[in-house]
């Protein structure tokens, strides 16, 4: 199958949605002229004009909360916040409306947004350009949830969100746009709450997020080296949560470990973490344990961002100490 | 504001509707029959119904905390109304949204907001779904004179204008963002005023007097209908309750008996009752008729919240997502 990246996969699908539905429309800040400042829309303008990829001023609060009108009122728009840290400036319309509209007005009506945003350090962007926050709107009801890691995911989990009739949060590593895998030309779909296995293994599972994912992989494949065999979920979507496949693999493993570089405290591995303890504490031979970011913003300089994001070590640390329990 | 008689006794037909509505709440608050809050629109309803007079059916609005007389305003359905401030499985929202949260899509009420200044964004993307789908629609954005401080007001008109939207930004000018005075919370003398750093029409009308209101939403709303973008109307106004059901001395607390009996003075519906007497469309006798059969209203709605059963505890989950 042909191969391209992350990023071109996210504007591939844009693109086969923009010829598809004259319902569905791009704006955001710089994504017309710009191309989107990691080049998502890239070419887009050029290609479907003004009017259906629009460059906005800088106001958060008006491409949501206006993304939320227009879908009211008979359109499929796909917003873009540049930088998932900006969400913070519209948290009003994100929290407050887009996920309480349909449900604070008994299900009268429907809100088919997607809001698009990139998030994650690792770029010496700092601690307003790089934070990672789907464990915080996991706590919100009212939004769905995609976390792509892989570019046939980005692709085919933003088809899914574009035909989908609530307000889609949908969520992009930054540090993944410049990573190539498969992705077939044509349209397709992945849907949503459907966790994918990517690697199977009787020892010890891990639930990995975004990037996490490739390195809770590189790590099982080193440890197989040492007999130990890690199975690695990819849960795709936070909201709607695959919960059968993380229990199913906990149960056959007896050993969790979240990986995630999120914030640790009440973070994505607390609810994981907090789900596995209701459902499966009997089949636990071990503690779980958390692999996060610590309880600061994200730093700049290289030694600090390396310290704050996790990375391989770490893991396979976490892995050392749940093996020790038999 | 010349209008024809039938016309002007459908407004206040609306304007009575709304006042003896929430009367009838201020009645069974009183009782503490209402499970929740409620923030009337007695005195202010003039800026309703001579805006709402102005739209057609599949024409939007947005609105807020003090959101029903908006909501009759628009012709929603006064029964589904009672039936959902006391939080039953008729009402508008089936009783999860109650007083602060009315919506009828059905007639493009698109939603009490309870958060000030956050319609303005819902607003203008619905405006902005009507001009991408050349759909002819007008949106009317109701706000208070406090919204105008507020973050997503700003972001709101200048993305209005920017882009020439169809909406036409109401503010109901009540002169207080709960207790605190425009004068304490803003340099500007008039709302209108900031229309200016958007480059949009701003105007001030008595947002007590029905046609005034009426004439100047409608030339914003022609505009906004042939593609020229949005108006600001600034109408001038008083809640005659306190800011909620509760609020000690309906708002003694900041501000003046003296104040209060000026303004309710000029009582939006006794002024217009005196319009309609004056120009002979009307007879007391048939005014004092239709204030019988909008009570008559009132309490066929009081009897269909009262018949409607409470939605079973489990009902709380549905309704999250489509």
């Amino acid at each position: 199958m042909r191969e391209i990246l992350y990023r071109e996969a996210l504007n591939e699908s844009l693109r086969q949605n923009l010829e598809m539905d004259e319902r569905v429309f791009v704006m955001g800040e710089d994504v017309g002229i710009f191309g989107g400042i990691f080049q998502i829309t890239a070419g887009l303008m050029k290609d479907f004009g003004e009017e259906r990829v629009m460059d906005t001023p800088i106001s958060e609060s008006a491409i949501l909360g206006g993304g939320i009108g227009a879908a009211i009122n008979g359109m499929r728009p796909v917003v873009e916040i540049m930088n998932m840290d900006f969400l913070f400036a519209c948290m009003d319309q994100l929290a407050n409306q887009a996920a309480k509209i349909r449900y604070m007005f008994g299900g009268q009506v429907t809100i088919p947004l997607v809001i698009r945003a990139p998030g994650g350090g690792g770029r010496g962007a700092a601690a307003h350009h790089s934070q990672i926050l789907h464990g915080l709107f996991m706590h919100i009801p009212g939004l769905k949830i995609a976390i792509p890691s892989t570019p046939y995911d980005a692709k085919g989990l933003l088809n899914t969100a574009i035909q989908d009739d609530n307000p889609v949060l949908f969520l992009e590593d930054k540090m993944l746009y410049n990573t190539k895998g498969p992705v077939p030309e044509e349209y397709y779909t992945v849907p949503f709450g459907e966790a994918e296995i990517r690697r199977e293994g009787r020892d010890l599972t891990i639930v990995a997020t975004f990037r996490m994912v490739g390195k809770a992989l590189s790590v099982a494949q080193e440890l197989a080296k040492e007999g130990i065999e890690i199975e690695v979920i990819d849960p795709r979507t936070l909201c709607p949560l695959d919960r059968g496949a993380i229990l199913e693999s906990v149960k056959k493993t007896g050993k969790l470990i979240t990986v995630d570089e999120g914030n640790k405290v009440n973070g994505f591995g607390a609810e994981i973490a907090a789900m596995v303890s209701e459902e499966a504490i009997e089949y636990l031979q071990a503690p779980i344990c958390r692999v996060a970011a610590p309880m600061t913003p994200v730093p700049y300089g290289p030694t600090l961002e390396k310290f704050y994001i996790p990375d391989e070590e770490d893991i396979k640390e976490a892995v050392r100490k749940a093996m020790a329990y038999h | 504001m010349e209008v024809k008689k039938d016309f002007a006794l459908y407004l206040m037909r609306k304007m009575l509707e709304i006042r003896f509505f929430e009367e009838k709440i201020v009645d069974q608050y009183a009782r503490g029959t209402v499970p929740g809050l409620a923030h009337l629109y007695i005195g202010e309803e003039a800026v309703a119904v001579g805006a709402c007079a102005n739209l057609k059916e599949d024409d939007m609005i947005t609105s807020t905390h003090r959101g029903h007389g908006h909501c009759i305003a628009k012709g929603a359905d006064v029964n589904r109304m009672m039936a959902e401030l006391f939080g039953k499985k008729d009402g508008y929202c089936k009783g999860k949204g109650g007083s602060m949260h009315i919506a009828d899509m059905q007639i493009g009420m698109l939603g009490a907001m309870g958060i000030v200044g956050s319609g303005g964004p819902i607003a203008v993307g619905a405006a902005l779904a009507a001009k991408k789908r050349k759909s002819g629609q007008v949106v009317i954005c109701f706000f208070g004179d406090a919204a105008t401080n507020t973050g997503a007001f700003h972001e709101s008109a200048n993305f209005a204008s920017l882009y020439r939207l169809p909406v036409v930004f109401v503010c109901e000018n009540n002169l207080y963002g709960i207790s605190v005075s425009m004068k304490r919370h803003t340099r500007v003398k008039h709302i209108a005023d900031r229309a200016a750093g958007y480059n949009m029409p701003g105007v001030t009308v008595d947002g007590n007097d029905v046609l005034k209101v009426y004439g100047a939403v409608g030339k914003a709303v022609e505009a906004a209908r042939k593609g020229k973008g949005p108006t600001l109307v600034e109408c001038m106004t008083y809640r005659f309750r306190g800011h909620f059901e509760g609020d000690p001395n309906l708002g003694e607390r900041y501000r003046t008996k003296k104040e209060m009996e000026q303004w309710m003075a000029k009582c939006p519906i006794k002024r217009f009752k005196k319009t309609i007497l004056d120009r002979k469309w009307a007879s007391k006798k048939e005014l004092e008729k239709m204030e019988n059969d909008v009570r008559q209203e009132v309490e066929d709605a009081m009897a269909y919240a009262n018949a409607s059963p409470f939605p079973e505890g489990e009902e709380t989950l549905e309704d999250v997502f489509a």
